[in-house]
């Protein structure tokens, strides 16, 4: 969720945690989660199901959560961290490893979200909501045709296309497509030579985009601004449903994504219910009903049988599976990839 | 002696109390300029850590690489993208000080020559816009200018053109975001000296037998010309900052050097190079009004007004 903001909710929710007794209830679970992330429905179900109370508390950034488990935790029973914070839990011990691949419903976890680099055995964590960066364009320019799934697209575009191309202002997210598509070996490159090739890439690219933005990315894409453009899926889903001739595209060279995680906080009260929580959470039909409230998509396979239909219809949240072994998800680059980066995006700029 | 005694209790009390006035600006001073200035150079003289920051050992790199830059094989190759970009931006903020100008002085002339109450309306008027966030007021010119926006809509209605014009995402954009950004800066400053000039010898101008063009050149400009040179200067130095409007207007395809310095510190990890460029342009800035003040020093009318 690094970055993306999710209108606030409720905050009573907050309160309710405060009244919570100290001693370990079997019937009560404590959720730290994101705000407007928690459906209603599927805690109401998961309750009657188990007959476990859940508190639920929020919070609005990774770096809010940290500070709070850091802080010594709260007493919360399941947090949902982003990727990277995963790793640095784990780093500062302030998880409980419960083996989420031992759970039932982790056989719905579709590839490649069972093996995060950040925690490559599921031992810690298990797959919430995740979001994706592709390719979103107008198809009524080209007459309804469907382009192929392809970085292609975008930087070698067709000419209905040139001069009508928005990429996103971010260095990193530029970086990591252009490195798709010249093939290289690993997204966070530090070779000299495919450096160079990324930037004859962007540089032969470059006169054929209008913008590099990074706002209101939607926005271009409705009016009209852009034919094409560089998008998150969670905007790319906000233009589709606004114009309906929009598309989106996972290139089959390679896809970057982002991804909240269940986790057991160290100091956890009710590690059992946790656990039973995080097997409901994983089932198609939670896992669809979350997507109906959050807009995000989840890992989980026959989730998409769950899905309203206007979720259902769009193929920036109801991803196909055979996309996800297209996902990529980049650890936090080196120096020397961030330097040459650097280099390259400067002579772009210059 | 009691006269004496009192006098000298008087010249020390006066003393102190001078001290103690000059003390809060010294604090602001060293607070608020000395010690982030410092900072600044030495971070500019320190090695990038591996995340954002800094690590506490000497290097020059941050300067070198203004110039030079090691190639994608690491080879150390004279290097313009730098100098390049900077060129950019003193040419965007000059051709804005310009048309700010232009368009300010005029503003500023209409203003100090209407009736008392109605100048200070309008004068409230140019103030406006600051009620509103920089970004928003961003966007709206994007609504206003892009081909799908208001101008474009408007002219393709009447028939005036037939395709839209391509009004954003380049140095027009550009130019027109930061021109409507800072034309206040240019504005106020002129119209203060204005508002102090005697028309009565305008009137006597027109007596001598000078024409209206004679009178603007030969009695308002040069006695609004504080004025004036505070408003360029006002309007060029934020300007070569200027951030938010090249990344929103100028589609983010050309860097100005606000733009590097924020790359610097943000996504790119570093900090002694954002410091370092950060320097060079203060000290290009500084640089160029000593000249300034040097050269022109005692033919200017009572100095520029601001520092």
């Amino acid at each position: 969720m690094t970055g993306r903001t999710r209108p606030i909710l409720a905050l009573a929710a907050g309160f309710a945690l405060a009244s919570g007794t100290a001693g370990a209830q079997a019937e009560e679970l404590f959720l730290y989660n994101w705000t407007n992330y928690t459906s209603p429905e599927v805690i109401e179900k998961f309750e009657e199901e188990t007959g476990i109370r859940v508190v639920i508390d929020t919070y609005t950034s990774n770096d809010d959560l940290m500070a709070r488990l850091q802080a010594g935790g709260a007493g919360y029973d399941v947090a949902v961290p982003s990727d990277s914070y995963v790793q640095r839990l784990i780093e500062e011990d302030l998880l409980i490893p419960f083996d989420a691949t031992e759970l039932e419903n982790f056989a719905n976890v579709m590839a490649p979200h069972d093996a995060p680099f950040y925690d490559p055995e599921r031992m810690y964590s298990a797959p919430y909501m995740l979001g994706t960066t592709g390719i979103a364009y107008d198809s009524a320019v080209i007459d309804g045709e469907e382009l192929p799934h392809s970085w292609d697209v975008i930087f070698n575009p067709r000419e209905e296309f040139q001069g009508e191309i928005a990429m996103l202002d971010n260095i990193d997210e530029v970086a990591y497509a252009a490195a798709f598509y010249i093939g290289a070996e690993d997204v966070c490159t530090e070779d000299p030579d495919e450096w160079q090739q990324i930037q004859d890439v962007l540089m032969a690219q470059r006169d054929h985009v209008k913008l590099y933005n990074s706002s209101g990315t939607h926005d271009a894409m409705i009016a009209g601004e852009v034919l094409m453009h560089q998008m998150w899926n969670g905007a790319a889903h906000r233009a589709f449903s606004e114009k309906d001739t929009i598309r989106y595209l996972y290139p089959e060279e390679g896809v970057v994504f982002w991804m909240d995680n269940f986790v057991i906080p160290e100091g956890a009260q009710n590690v059992e219910n946790a656990k039973k929580f995080i097997n409901f959470m994983m089932s198609p039909e939670a896992a669809g009903l979350s997507s109906n409230y959050s807009g995000y998509m989840s890992a989980i396979r026959g989730a998409d049988a769950y899905l309203n239909e206007e979720l259902q219809a769009s193929p920036m949240v109801n991803m196909p599976e055979e996309y996800s072994e297209r996902l990529t998800m980049p650890p936090p680059c080196g120096d020397r990839h961030v330097e040459l980066r650097d280099r390259v995006w400067t002579r772009l700029m210059q | 002696m009691q006269p004496v005694t009192a006098a000298t209790a008087a010249r020390r009390r006066a003393a102190l109390m001078r001290y103690a006035l000059v003390a809060p600006a010294i604090v602001i001073i060293v607070g608020f300029m000395v010690l982030p200035l410092g900072l600044m150079l030495t971070y500019s003289f320190l090695e990038p850590g591996r995340y954002g920051g800094v690590v506490w050992s000497y290097s020059p790199e941050a300067y070198i690489r203004f110039f030079f830059e090691r190639d994608l094989d690491d080879s150390l190759v004279f290097n313009l993208a730098y100098v390049r970009i900077f060129f950019r931006s003193f040419a965007l903020a000059f051709v804005t000080t310009l048309v700010a100008l232009l368009i300010g002085f005029p503003a500023a002339l209409y203003i100090a020559m209407q009736s008392p109450r109605w100048r200070n309306f309008l004068i409230f008027l140019v103030t406006v816009p600051f009620w509103t966030n920089l970004l928003v007021r961003n966007y709206a010119w994007i609504l206003i200018l892009r081909e799908q926006g208001l101008i474009n809509e408007g002219l393709l209605a009447v028939g005036v053109i037939e395709a839209p014009i391509r009004m954003i995402y380049n140095n027009f954009g550009i130019t027109v975001g930061l021109v409507y950004s800072f034309i206040p800066f240019m504005v106020l400053p002129i119209y203060a000296s204005l508002e102090r000039i005697d028309f009565r010898l305008v009137e006597a101008a027109y007596d001598l037998g000078a024409n209206r063009w004679q009178a603007l050149r030969r009695i308002i400009l040069p006695l609004a010309r504080p004025g004036i040179y505070a408003g360029c200067i006002l309007v060029f130095i934020p300007c070569l900052g200027a951030y938010v409007t090249p990344a929103l207007l100028g589609g983010g395809r050309n860097l100005m050097i606000g733009n590097l310095i924020q790359l610097q510190f943000g996504a790119s990890q570093n900090w002694p190079f954002g410091a370092a460029l950060a320097f060079v342009l203060m000290a290009i800035v500084l640089l160029s009004m000593l000249f300034y003040l040097w050269r022109f020093r005692g033919r200017g009318t009572g100095g520029l007004g601001v520092g």
